[in-house]
Parts: C-alpha cells; sequence; structure tokens
C-alpha cells in the first residue's frame, strides 16, 4: 500500500504531532519502506482465525466499583508545567 | 566485589565479609570511575543508595534480612521512581520526578535492595540498540565501539562492566534478551502478566514485561522470587501462585526435550554464532537433553505484525504526552493546538515520532482492517505456532540475535534495524517466557542462546539455563573494560 504525503500529514494532525515540510518527506520514504515490510501480512491466510489481542488470550478484568485511592492532587500537579490554585494551566481556549 | 554474583554477594553480607555500605560504596565508585565512557545511567543516587544500604545493615544486625537485603541493583529509567527523575530516555520527561513507585520498584525496596541508580535506555523502549536515547548512546563494554543493544542496553552494559551486580530491564519486542546476549549477561523475560507493570512507563501494553538481568540464571531466579506475582494494580497482571524460582534450579536435565526451531537457523544467521549455538546445544545432549528440529512456520511473519501491534499501542500510550499535566512543555504556545503539536514535536525523538506516525496510521479509518486486524490474526497463528511446538518439546532453543553486537553507527535503515529482532520479537507477541545466556563468542564478541518455555514455566528455564551455567564458564567471562577500570 504506497504511502503519500498526505497520509503522514494526516497521521501527524490525528496525533498531534507538528511536523516540517522537511520532515514530513522524510516520514514518507521512511514510513514507506516499513509499510512494504508490514504488507508481508496480506500473504497469510487468516480466514477464520479470529484476531488475538491479548497474550494470554484473556479478557480484561474489572474491578469493583469502589472508591480506593485518596486525592493526590497536590503531589501529582509538583510535576506539573504551569498550575495555579490546583488548576493545570492551558493557554484561553474559550474566548 | 564487582566480579561476584548476586548470589555470592549475599553468601558474603550475610557471613559479614563487608557491608552493604562497603559494597555499595566500591559500586558507587566504579560507576563515577567507569560511566563517562560507557553511559549506562542516566541517573545515579549515590546518597540515596548510601542511605538505603545503612537501613540494610541495621536490619541485618536486627536479624531482619531476607535473600537479598544489601544488594545494590539498578533499575531502567522506565520504572517510575518516587522522588527521582524518571525519564524513560526522552527529553519529553527530563523534568519528570515520579510521585510513586512502580510495584517491582516498592518490591525491590521491601526486600532490602538498594538502588543505585536508573539506567540509560532508548527512548521509551524504542529501540536495539540503545542508540536512540535523549542523553546519548551506550557503549558496549566488551567492544566500546559497538551497540549494546537495546532497549535496555543500559542496564546490560552496567552489569557487563561490574558496574552493579545486577539490574531491571523490560522486554516488548527482545529488549532484555538481546542486550543481554550482546553483553554476555543472562537476561529472563517472563511470562506476560508474570510480573506488574503498574509504575513501569507503557510503549506497548499488551506487549511490555518486566524482567531481571544479571550475570546468572540463579540470580535472576532470586530477583524473579521478589518481583513476580500477582498485583491488583496492574489489569493485566495474572492472580496465578508463585514458585520459588530458586527451588528447581538443580534438577536434572536428563529427559529434557530441546526443540530447535529450524526457522531460527537459516538465512542471515552469522555462521559464527550458529556455531556457538550449536556447541551449546551439544552441551545440553551432554546433560542428557535429546534435541528435534521443530517449526514455527509464521515466524517470518513477527516483525512485520509486530510494527503494526506495537507502534499501534504506542501511539495510543504516547497521547498521554501533551505538555499539559507532566513532561515537556514548548515555549509560548499560541493555542491548545499549538500547545500539543509543538510540545510533542519537541519532546519526542525521531524513532519514536515514526512509530507514533505509524501507529496512527494503521488505526486510521480506511486502514484499520488491512493492518490492525490482520495483525492480530497472524498475532494468534504465531502464538498457535508456539503452543503446537511445545507439545511435543520441552523448550526451544536458538539464537537470541542473528548476529553478535554490530557497531555504533551501522544501521542508518530503520526496517534493517527492525530485522534484528527475528529470534526475539515472536516471544512477545505470544506472551511466553524467554531467556538469554552467554554461550560463545563471535569475532570477540558476545553471544546469547535463547531459551523459550511455554506460558509460565519461568523455573523451567531458569532450571535449563542454570544447569548450562553449572558446565560452562561464558558467563563468569569479564570484558576486559571491567578489569582496567576496576
Amino acid at each position: 500500500m504506497a504511502l503519500e504525503d498526505s497520509h503522514v500529514r494526516r497521521a501527524a494532525h490525528l496525533a498531534r504531532l507538528a511536523v516540517s515540510d522537511d520532515q514530513a518527506s522524510g516520514f514518507v520514504d521512511d514510513l514507506s519502506r516499513i509499510l512494504d515490510m508490514v504488507d508481508q501480512l496480506q500473504s497469510v491466510d487468516t480466514e477464520g482465525v479470529m484476531p488475538l489481542a491479548h497474550p494470554l488470550d484473556a479478557t480484561q478484568r474489572l474491578r469493583a466499583d469502589e472508591v480506593t485511592e485518596t486525592n493526590q492532587r497536590d503531589s501529582f500537579q509538583r510535576c506539573a508545567p504551569a498550575v495555579e490554585e490546583g488548576l493545570y494551566l492551558v493557554p484561553r481556549v474559550v474566548e | 566485589m564487582h566480579d561476584k554474583t548476586v548470589t555470592q554477594l549475599a553468601a558474603a553480607l550475610k557471613s559479614g565479609e563487608f557491608s552493604s555500605r562497603e559494597l555499595t560504596s566500591h559500586f558507587l565508585q566504579r560507576i563515577e570511575q567507569a560511566d563517562g565512557t560507557l553511559n549506562s545511567f542516566i541517573t545515579v543516587t549515590a546518597e540515596q543508595a548510601l542511605e538505603q544500604a545503612e537501613v540494610a545493615d541495621q536490619s541485618r544486625k536486627a536479624g531482619n534480612a531476607g535473600t537479598l537485603t544489601g544488594i545494590p541493583l539498578a533499575l531502567k529509567d522506565i520504572f517510575c521512581t518516587q522522588g527521582v527523575k524518571t525519564s524513560c530516555g526522552s527529553k519529553m520527561l527530563d523534568n519528570f520526578i515520579a510521585p510513586y513507585d512502580a510495584t517491582v520498584v516498592e518490591k525491590l525496596r521491601t526486600a532490602g535492595t538498594i538502588s543505585l541508580g536508573k539506567t540509560n535506555m532508548d527512548e521509551f523502549a524504542m529501540g536495539s540498540s540503545n542508540e536512540n536515547s535523549h542523553f546519548g548512546a551506550v557503549k558496549n563494554p566488551w567492544d566500546l565501539s559497538a551497540v549494546p543493544g537495546g532497549s535496555s542496553g543500559g542496564s546490560a552494559a552496567a552489569v557487563s562492566a561490574g558496574l552493579v551486580p545486577a539490574a531491571m530491564g523490560t522486554d516488548t519486542g527482545g529488549s532484555i534478551r538481546q542486550p543481554a546476549a550482546f553483553c554476555g549477561i543472562t537476561g529472563l523475560k517472563p511470562t506476560y502478566g508474570r510480573v506488574s507493570r503498574y509504575g513501569m512507563i507503557a510503549y506497548a501494553s499488551s506487549l511490555d514485561q518486566a524482567g531481571p538481568m544479571a550475570r546468572t540464571a540463579e540470580d535472576c531466579a532470586h530477583l524473579m522470587n521478589v518481583i513476580a506475582g500477582h498485583d491488583v494494580r496492574d489489569s493485566t497482571s495474572v492472580a496465578r501462585g508463585v514458585p520459588d524460582y530458586t527451588e528447581t534450579l538443580n534438577a536434572p536435565l536428563s529427559g529434557l526435550k530441546i526443540g530447535l526451531p529450524k526457522e531460527y537457523f537459516g538465512d542471515g544467521l552469522d555462521p559464527e554464532v550458529e556455531k556457538a549455538i550449536r556447541a551449546a546445544v551439544k552441551e545440553y545432549e551432554s546433560l542428557g537433553a535429546t534435541v528435534r528440529e521443530v517449526s514455527l512456520p509464521h515466524t517470518h511473519y513477527a516483525i512485520p505484525a509486530y510494527y503494526v501491534i506495537a507502534p499501534a499501542e504506542a501511539s495510543s500510550n504516547l497521547s498521554r504526552y501533551d505538555g499539559v499535566r507532566f513532561g515537556h512543555r514548548c515555549n509560548a504556545p499560541a493555542d491548545l493546538i499549538d500547545l500539543y503539536t509543538r510540545s510533542r514535536a519537541e519532546g519526542f525523538g525521531e524513532e519514536v515520532k515514526r512509530r507514533i506516525l505509524i501507529g496512527t496510521h494503521t488505526l486510521s479509518e480506511g486502514f484499520f482492517d488491512a493492518y490492525y486486524t490482520k495483525a492480530q490474526k497472524v498475532r494468534r497463528l504465531i502464538r498457535q505456532d508456539f503452543l503446537d511446538a511445545f507439545e511435543d518439546v520441552d523448550v526451544l532453543m536458538g539464537p537470541a540475535s542473528p548476529t553478535p553486537a554490530f557497531d555504533l553507527g551501522a544501521k542508518k535503515d530503520p526496517v534493517s534495524m527492525y530485522l534484528q529482532d527475528i529470534y526475539t520479537i515472536a516471544v512477545n507477541l505470544a506472551g511466553i517466557p524467554g531467556i538469554s545466556v552467554p554461550a560463545g563468542f563471535a569475532g570477540g564478541r558476545p553471544v546469547g542462546l535463547q531459551i523459550l518455555g511455554t506460558h509460565f514455566a519461568e523455573a523451567q528455564l531458569l532450571n535449563v539455563a542454570h544447569q548450562f551455567q553449572q558446565a560452562t564458564d561464558w558467563h563468569l567471562q569479564l570484558p576486559a573494560f571491567a578489569e582496567e577500570n576496576a
């Protein structure tokens, strides 16, 4: 499956990753080679095979819907780039 | 002291030959002397280590010492460690002081071990050479022009050079076994879910697994006794009893059935590596094992499947790095999207960006079934290959890597780098355990014998590896660098 510049730009947009024009062309080359390698999968007959998401074929365990954690906001916000009065600061999103 | 195994050091601490403080000081001194060359540590926590050593010595005096009390270790910088920088080899987390301990860290601390610091690694564990770290490449103690392997290359190099007797690593596609092989040490990737992933910075959640790296299988068994077990905080952790991994180390190997996957001995395998592996298998025959050829017919598809599944999971896991709650934030963002996109562009290195883009592309509308669903179906076939093989044999053996450690900077093309993991990557897709043990040299660089078992067969793998190490001395050989920097 050939990869085009628009695919890389779309993926970069979806991933919220800034990519310059120069970088984008480099990524088109690299990602095309990787996808060429990945395309070998198409030659495997997987008719009737169920996808395997968990290596032990287990289903995700659920925990009881109970409060188990204590409030550690101050501790967690110590490593935040910008906080004020217990809130994370980001650029204005509502005018 | 640095040429002793963890088991020997534990015995010496017990007999009072030296104190944990003396032992810890010795290794800290070696790190200070040698790590400028190796670059195997990102952070050294000397002061805390000496404090912990004092506590360990007091515990011993009070009669409260366990097997590993007072033993110095190092932790791959992927394990969250409270109050200590936990960077995951990335500029993104260069300023991140973890607010809590990973379960593995907590268990090792409770057992009385001493953390000397955090070891260097490929950024977010993405790499096979340790050249993708924001903190620079690690060098291989056996040959400073060679890579140590990745992504647990810092842990492997530090153990190999005698800067620490053991270290923790993680393995998503071979990142414990391959660097262990390249650096001439022993590394165990346990069954998926055997060791808690809580507090381990996630790369690919259905593949990541923590495990021990040390000189010997016996040392790995002692460490597994501490770190293995169910953790309610990790929903992928398995609720299943944990054996004493040291109890069965000396079980005889007579009657052991070894399978050699024919796909692991084909084109691309370095002849000297093959020679060393075949000699190791001969050694097993002399210990009473029988050998037969087996087939893992989907081996060829493991790398393509991995490079869909792992980047897909990575693109999701790494979406948390947005410059808002922790990690790198760009200067003066114009708006929220600018904050996200520039923080991520500045914080992530090239290989991480490549995998995020591949993962995002293969999960996007129009491509999901052709890539992701297909890869997950092939994953089931790969797992079934192993389960079928284990119907006929007890363990599988082969090389951990097709070549010995390659030169720093030798692999510029990402695909050629990815192909290095041909013998390790399927193991993670299947979730089975694997161990690499030193088994000779090729061109003066170490060769690792990989031994694979079925799910939860860690005790058997450690037994099989330990018996080999009772009969050979590859694991006891130290690089000249270790002595030159004594």
